[in-house]
């Protein structure tokens, strides 16, 4: 691989993967906020409020490192990948700057409002200012993966004289049936990670005894919460997209599962190693004839192999698509089991004195995120060699002015600020979490700063 | 078409200029103005609730730039590619230096952010000022439509050219000067006592400067790009735009002897409008000029996205600019007014 090729690309991956850990959070802790915040305007009792306040701060956080780690992702459309914008602003302009006019202005605005004015506020004002910022938050997701989703299956566009994507359809552009069932899947697992965070950080609470009446309102809509959106993500979302895959990129689902030959009846395999040497699975654990059914309903579909595929077609690294696509799909069955259990403990009104439960739902915080982000590499590594699929080869998309030795620049310094970034976060996060929920009062005092 | 979304992206990074300005300008006087911890939180609760706010338009006027110009996107941002790189470090270093400056009680580690929220505001207006300065220069455009600029050569206009030349920085300075002095003048709206009484002195005595600077960078502006006149020329009514600078300096002198803080605080925004939009209409219709052959100027015509795009976009970006201008008059509406710190903070 040509060296600035590479450097350009561990550019973005490396920065939007660490982007990433903070937008999943608040995506996934806003609609849980307002859930909250309902709570308390529905039984008119402060400890929701406290709760839902609680939350706004950990949110507050993560939104500022999710805003200035997001301002290099656009910047790095143009710095590092030029002729890439060149050649799809034309279309994924539109969506990119909708993001910005509608999904940001909303976000960052009534966030401000959230945190700073529920004293100014009449309750219902402060709920709408909730609401403002879950929409804000999910519109934002929503056109960034309408972005993706335009590169994962290019619609609603011509080629100019130029040689340039350019708009022709806006509806077939945010109505593409790909961003909807990314979107869907995304956001699901962006409401897992907000879940299980909240979980986590209640069953904290409950073992170590501190803020116990706060540390149940968390589990119990943590738990809630986890269990449904843990669901929805295998079926109907994750089968959804997965459906996606194999309509409009066959050689994708092939490098996911690491099919080397086509087969009709083709074996799911759990777990075992890709070797690209002797094209086969070492140390294979396979439940034969699944993949044909989960993919086609019928146990002797006929799967497309790679084989199927000229090699110059084949996403460029089998092994680790394949290892995004397993850690990714492992432990979102794991979340289901965790979550299940957890809300039957809850039903039977057991699963505050349950220590074992509690121990693995504290535990459970990193796996999320794990998760996210294995999910977003299948989805990004699959698309290889393509950066446009089908339209443009990620090879023809760097920035062809900016030289190896000048990304390498760039690439450490910002290793480095985000390790700086990275750990003042979690300084502050472990600092908002020993001091807990607090009153209203309280919190006046705390929140000082200002 | 082109015309009309040069315009809107104009006027969406002189809102940025202006708003996300006066907060940059706060940070430069920060160590200055404000003495002691009870005054530095005092501006720091001034700018809380707005500053990310006011980033966001910078990244709605990049999201509208690449939308409606992918072009010019592509080639500047690649061109410019380390100074952004850098601008994209300082707005971080900015960013932790305010959180933690807010979040952390320990004398140390305030005095350390006090420092990084102060540096990184001051540099990012003299890379904002620089930034500016390299479009009016131009660019070594090559004929495929990009460049790469180092970030200096020899400190001369070039050939070879470079980010930083005597040119660039001192459009950096001017940026610098102009900056603090919209940052006192908005810290003077919003607080009272000494802090008040620092930050308005802080305005007056930059005032000579900044008209100096103004007088010297116009005249060295015409001597770098003598074709800025051209569109004077050909459309009289431009002259309005020097005529708005001189007049905004008047204002913002004159209203801060008076006390009239607010009053001097738009005329602040005015004469950044001002220069800014002169700045545009001297260059239009090219926005990235090419210094080595201006044939490959990048013009409006030559690096706009499709027509079915942009009349698309048009329809949403009124509604969404209409939206985003009322929760802004909203936000500043519910924080209007002095700030305090409360008593048992």
């Amino acid at each position: 691989m040509d060296s600035a090729l590479l450097i350009h690309r561990l550019h973005f991956a490396f920065t939007v993967t660490f982007h990433y850990l903070f937008p999943q959070l608040t995506m996934g802790l806003a609609p849980l906020i307002v859930v909250l915040k309902t709570l308390g305007l529905r039984r008119n009792d402060p400890i929701y409020n406290d709760a839902a306040r609680f939350w706004a701060k950990i949110f507050g956080i993560n939104f500022v490192v999710g805003v200035v780690t997001g301002i290099p992702m656009e910047f790095q459309f143009g710095t590092n990948w030029s002729h890439f914008s060149r050649f799809a602003g034309g279309v994924i302009g539109q969506t990119l700057a909708m993001e910005g006019l509608f999904a940001f202005f909303l976000e960052s605005a009534f966030l401000g409002l959230f945190l700073y004015g529920e004293k100014r506020l009449s309750p219902k004002a402060h709920w709408w200012s909730a609401v403002a910022v879950f929409l804000g938050s999910w519109l934002s997701g929503f056109f960034i993966i309408a972005t993706d989703a335009w590169m994962q299956y290019p619609v609603g566009h011509t080629i100019g004289a130029d040689g340039s994507a350019q708009l022709s359809s806006f509806w077939q552009l945010v109505m593409n049936p790909w961003a909807w069932w990314q979107y869907a899947h995304n956001m699901g697992g962006a409401a897992i990670t907000g879940a299980f965070a909240m979980t986590s950080i209640g069953a904290f609470y409950l073992l170590s005894h501190k803020h116990q009446e706060h540390a149940r309102v968390f589990i119990k809509v943590g738990v809630v919460a986890g269990c449904v959106f843990t669901i929805l993500q295998l079926y109907p979302t994750g089968d959804g997209q997965g459906k996606m895959v194999a309509y409009y990129q066959p050689v994708t689902l092939a490098g996911m599962e690491a099919l080397f030959e086509g087969q009709p009846g083709a074996p799911l395999v759990i777990i075992g190693q890709p070797n690209m040497d002797e094209r086969k699975i070492d140390n294979p654990l396979i439940v034969p004839n699944m993949l044909s059914f989960l993919t086609y309903r019928r146990w002797e579909a006929e799967v497309k192999g790679l084989d199927a595929f000229p090699q110059d077609q084949w996403p460029d690294n089998i092994p680790l698509l394949y290892y995004s696509y397993h850690i990714m799909v492992g432990l979102g069955t794991i979340f289901i089991a965790i979550m299940v259990v957890a809300a039957f403990l809850l039903w039977r009104k057991k699963l505050f004195e349950a220590r074992w439960m509690l121990w693995i739902l504290l535990l459970s915080l990193p796996f999320p995120y794990i998760a996210n982000t294995a999910g977003w590499m299948t989805a990004e590594l699959g698309r290889q060699p393509w950066l446009v699929y089908g339209l443009m080869r990620t090879a023809d998309g760097y920035s062809k002015t900016v030289s190896a030795g000048n990304g390498l620049f760039t690439l450490l310094g910002f290793m480095g600020m985000y390790m700086v970034l990275g750990i003042l976060f979690l300084f502050l996060v472990r600092r908002e979490i020993e001091h807990g929920p607090a009153t209203i009062e309280s919190a006046a005092g705390h929140a000082a700063g200002y | 078409m082109e015309t009309l979304w040069f315009m809107i992206v104009a006027v969406m990074l002189t809102a940025y200029v202006v708003l996300d300005g006066f907060d940059l300008g706060a940070g430069v006087i920060y160590l200055i103005a404000a003495k002691n911890d009870r005054e530095r939180r005092l501006i720091l609760r001034a700018i809380g609730p707005v500053w990310d706010g006011n980033e966001v338009w910078l990244l709605a006027a990049g999201g509208t730039l690449y939308f409606a110009f992918p072009q010019l996107y592509a080639s500047a941002f690649s061109g410019f590619y380390l100074p952004l790189m850098m601008v994209l470090w300082l707005l971080m270093l900015r960013a932790i230096g305010i959180e933690f400056r807010i979040h952390l009680q320990d004398p140390v580690w305030e005095a350390f952010f006090d420092v990084v929220f102060c540096g990184a505001s001051l540099l990012l207006t003299i890379f904002y000022g620089a930034a500016l300065g390299n479009v009016i220069r131009g660019v070594p455009m090559g004929a495929d439509g990009y460049f790469f600029e180092p970030l200096w050569t020899n400190f001369k206009l070039g050939p070879p050219t470079g980010i930083l030349d005597w040119y660039t920085i001192l459009c950096g300075v001017v940026a610098l000067v102009t900056l603090t002095v919209h940052g006192a003048l908005y810290v003077a709206v919003k607080t009272e006592g000494d802090l008040y009484l620092r930050s308005r002195r802080c305005a007056m005595l930059l005032w000579p400067v900044q008209l100096f600077l103004t007088c010297f960078s116009l005249a060295v502006t015409y001597y770098v790009r003598p074709s800025v006149l051209e569109n004077y020329q050909r459309y009289p009514l431009g002259f309005l735009v020097p005529l708005l600078v001189f007049g905004s300096l008047g204002v913002m002198i004159w209203a801060t002897r008076k006390e009239k803080d607010k009053p001097a605080f738009i005329a602040s925004g005015l004469y950044i409008t001002g220069m800014l939009v002169g700045a545009v209409f001297g260059l239009y219709p090219v926005i990235l000029p090419a210094r080595s052959n201006p044939d490959y100027s990048l013009t409006i015509y030559n690096s706009a996205a499709g027509h079915h795009g942009l009349s698309v976009g048009l329809m949403w970006w009124s509604v969404g600019i209409v939206l985003a201008v009322a929760y802004f008059v909203f936000i500043y509406r519910m924080f209007r007014g002095k700030v305090r710190l409360e008593e048992h903070a």
